[in-house]
């Protein structure tokens, strides 16, 4: 088990900016932090093992050991208490549940459960409950009528504490053959609501250590939570439905929060004069369809009070919000690439990865290497082993193989999960968050994203390559004048997760004569979107079709942070084909093949390539990612769709056999003839083609590529080839246009 | 769907000598049974010392509860571990031991 961990509050840094370590242990005593540059961090049998230097640093050194705590799960929080402090009151909402088999969960109210006191509608296995304490007991009563998952509710309750009179109505609005699910009950309650503090919607409050946290979490939508301050009947209750508030009611009405306002914001706005806003916690899911949505819109832009509902999970989150236990001011003379902060304490061992980038206009080498970190944020602390179950095992062709990693993340939701995952009530997980630690995602962990990439610096260093590092957030952030500075710009092994500013300024560095290196396979597939008022989180929808883990519900496929629609690339207009000549073919997980070069490698134009490489010979076939360079994830050309209509197929991998799976979004109707053993679109193009302005792209449209580098000790035909290139796209001389 | 034939023993052959594959068409529609088996109690490999040891184990239907480990069964060589779990879903889709010479 992991017992230390730890994030920074920035991923790319430049020289004299700021970067903060917040680091938790189980273990009492002190942990050691060192600043480590990173060349290679593959410490696989057949690997060129963890290379790594400590970095002279001021940060260097022991620092007290200490447990930070992370507050999990999503809920609406109003930090001012007076106005909720209530006697007499009406809760109601529409619900829609989507894990009733968790026996509390609390929908909306002021009540803290270890204090027993307040008030607040919940559910109690699988039926809406109204609980009310004092301080010294707490009375509840229950609907009485089961509930079904993932069907619309309208539920309600009030108290009046002259009488004690409690009521609660429970009203499914999608009606089945009798009353199943629907009920109204009342009694007489002999306890009167003590304080419960901040009124929270969906989650109620706790103690821990004397401190108040939230538990209790909901899963599922809530729509138009609204409270009152005194029992409304039940005609007023309806009048209230429609997400506003009649003039005549607005005295007696609390709040009124209408979650289709703001949907990339982080507040739940109070649409009631009292404007009593709340604070977002924990990125629920946003942009979701309401108790109200008729089907008459399928873009939550276009009407957004149909998408008035969140999702809220017990498994969310953002933010550990740990405490900083070390700062480092980045010195002016260190060299732009690939940094953790390594930890360490008894046997335990943790790297927080950060990149040093240079100032934007002061390039210090001809090639910029750009790190894939939107990517990595997707896959960041991914639970596939345990939770894709037989999927796993059919897209992986192995049985199910866990690491320490994956036995970790089964017992700790504070870590959260990745956009592979689905959350405990079965729906996608559509958020991801870079300020929380990183688990399967650094040195010395499986040779996928972060450390396959490192095959790519251990290259670079060995063949004595300069080159500037930057990460997608960057390149999201500055756009296209931050690449234009360098004569080739060069990807990691997996850039797939890719905003519309990232790919408009690849596209527009081509234009203006860059030269692109696409050193992955699966790259510019899923659109994905940053958020200014959100900072560190990424959003993505696995919306039509494409490679997916979960799938979004119809009418969510447009994403909160931007409006824009989410899903594949290749349904967004731009096709990877037209970023880098190829696009994503087929995936297979436990062998490669060889690319065999083409009669178009003998073209004048790209023959340079294959400089001191006989025409005959297959190239790479070795490497220490699934045995040879063509594999893991493999694209192929189309000129119908994006490839530029000159590109020459200078190397081609084939015969990949019944365990390379085509992809999904290229087959019309399902069939039986989509694996590279039966059907002809499972091969891997290694392509090149000129750009405009004395440009190119030379694309390997593989992902195990730069396993294949080390070869030899770097003396192979894969790394000679890529070589060539690198040198040819690092000279200014204009690459001459076919 | 299709069924495992216990006598078709060169299929399991073919996996212990190519437990990574390339697999014949007819091996893979073994595995893709062996696959369609629910999470709970699921028969998988955690690799205890990094590149060096695998443990069998069991995974448990959802998220909270501890991967049961059968630390009595380890394996030093990948290979070999993913043959025996070859061998425990065979027997329990075919009702019998695989025994081959």
């Amino acid at each position: 088990m992991k017992k230390l961990l730890g994030y920074c509050d920035e991923i790319s840094v430049r020289p004299g900016q700021d970067i903060n370590f917040k680091v938790s242990s189980e273990d009492a005593g002190e942990f050691q932090l060192d600043i480590v540059h990173v060349r290679c961090g593959d410490d696989t049998p057949s690997g060129q093992g963890l290379k790594e230097t400590v970095v002279k640093a001021g940060v260097n050194g022991s620092y007290p050991a200490r447990y930070q705590w992370t507050q999990v799960g999503s809920f609406v929080a109003v930090e001012n208490t007076a106005p909720f402090a209530l006697e007499s009151f009406t809760l109601q909402c529409f619900i829609w549940p989507t894990l009733l088999e968790k026996e509390e969960q609390a929908l909306m109210g002021a009540f803290n459960a270890a204090d027993k006191a307040g008030y607040m509608l919940g559910i109690e296995n699988g039926q809406a409950v109204l609980k009310v304490g004092d301080g010294k007991s707490v009375e509840t009563l229950a609907s009485g009528a089961a509930m079904d998952e993932r069907r619309w509710y309208f539920v309600a309750a009030s108290f009046d504490a002259e009488t004690g009179k409690a009521y609660l109505v429970q009203e499914p609005l999608l009606r089945y053959a009798g009353d199943r699910g629907k009920a109204t009950v009342e009694s007489t309650m002999k306890v009167r609501p003590g304080s419960g503090g901040r009124f929270l919607i969906a989650a109620c409050n706790d103690r821990r250590e004397g401190e108040v946290i939230a538990t209790a979490h909901a899963n599922g939508r809530i729509d138009a939570p609204t409270v009152a301050r005194r029992a409304l009947s039940r005609a007023t209750m309806e009048r209230l439905k429609p997400r506003s508030v009649p003039r005549d009611v607005a005295t007696d009405v609390v709040a009124m929060w209408d979650f289709s306002k703001e949907m990339d914001g982080v507040v739940a706005h109070d649409i009631s004069v009292n404007r009593h806003h709340g604070a977002i916690v924990n990125m629920p899911t946003r942009a979701t369809k309401g108790w109200n949505h008729d089907n008459s819109e399928m873009v939550w832009t276009h009407k957004p009070e149909h998408y008035g509902a969140i999702h809220f999970h017990d498994d969310d989150v953002y933010d550990c919000g740990w405490q900083t236990d070390a700062s480092w001011t980045v010195p002016d003379d260190l060299k732009s690439g690939t940094y953790c902060a390594r930890l360490t304490q008894g046997d335990q061992w943790f790297y927080i990865p950060f990149y040093v980038r240079p100032h934007t206009g002061k390039p210090k080498a001809r090639l910029a290497l750009l790190i894939a970190t939107a990517s990595y944020y997707a896959y960041v602390n991914n639970h596939m082993p345990i939770g894709w179950g037989s999927l796993g095992e059919h897209a992986g062709n192995t049985f199910s193989h866990l690491d320490q990693v994956d036995l970790h993340l089964q017992m700790h939701p504070e870590h959260g999960l990745s956009m592979y995952d689905m959350h405990s009530d079965g729906s996608g997980v559509a958020y991801a968050s870079r300020l929380r630690p990183f688990l399967h995602m650094g040195p010395r962990d499986s040779l996928w994203q972060y450390n396959a990439d490192t095959h790519i610096t251990d290259w670079l260093e060995e063949k004595g390559i300069a080159f500037d590092v930057f990460t997608d957030d960057d390149m999201h952030e500055e756009g296209v004048s931050l690449l234009e500075h360098y004569d080739c710009v060069m990807t990691t092994t997996h850039p797939e997760y890719y905003t519309t500013e990232m790919m408009h300024a690849l596209l527009h560095y081509q234009d203006r004569g860059g030269r692109f290196i696409y050193m992955g396979g699966n790259g510019f597939y899923w659109r994905v979107a940053f958020n200014p008022k959100m900072p560190g989180a990424m959003e993505m929808r696995r919306a039509e079709d494409g490679m997916r883990s979960w799938i979004a519900d119809g009418g969510e496929y447009y994403m909160s942070f931007t409006g824009e629609l989410g899903g594949l690339w290749r349904r967004n207009g731009i096709a990877p084909e037209a970023i880098c000549g190829t696009g994503f073919a087929a995936q297979g997980f436990n062998y490669g093949r060889p690319y065999e070069r083409t009669a178009a490698s003998e073209d004048p134009r790209a023959a340079w390539i294959f400089e001191g490489i006989g025409r005959d010979e297959k190239i790479g076939d070795f490497g220490t990612v699934f045995g040879a360079a063509a594999g893991s994830e493999i694209d192929s050309v189309d000129f119908e769709i994006g490839t530029p209509p000159h590109t020459l197929v200078i190397a081609q991998a084939m015969d990949f056999g019944v365990d390379f799976h085509w992809v999904k979004e290229e087959h019309q109707h399902a069939h039986s003839a989509v694996n590279g053993e039966n059907n002809p679109y499972v091969v891997c193009d290694m392509v090149f083609y000129e750009t405009p302005n004395g440009g190119a792209v030379f694309s390997t449209s593989s992902i195990a590529f730069a396993g294949s580098l080390a070869h030899n000790n770097y003396d192979n035909n894969v790394s000679r080839l890529l070589e060539n290139v690198v040198t040819r796209f690092c000279d200014p001389e204009p690459i001459p246009a076919p | 769907m299709y069924k495992i034939d216990p006598a078709k023993t060169e299929l399991a052959r073919e996996f212990k000598d190519k437990p990574f594959g390339p697999h014949s068409a007819e091996l893979q529609k073994v595995l893709n049974v062996m696959r369609w088996e629910p999470v709970e109690g699921k028969y998988v490999l955690v690799n205890t010392v990094p590149h060096k040891e695998w443990c069998l184990a069991q995974l448990p239907g959802k998220r909270g509860i501890p991967v049961k480990l059968h630390e009595d069964v380890k394996f030093t060589d990948l290979g070999e571990a993913e043959w025996y779990i070859f061998k425990m879903r065979w027997k329990k889709h075919t009702g019998q031991d695989l025994a081959l010479d």
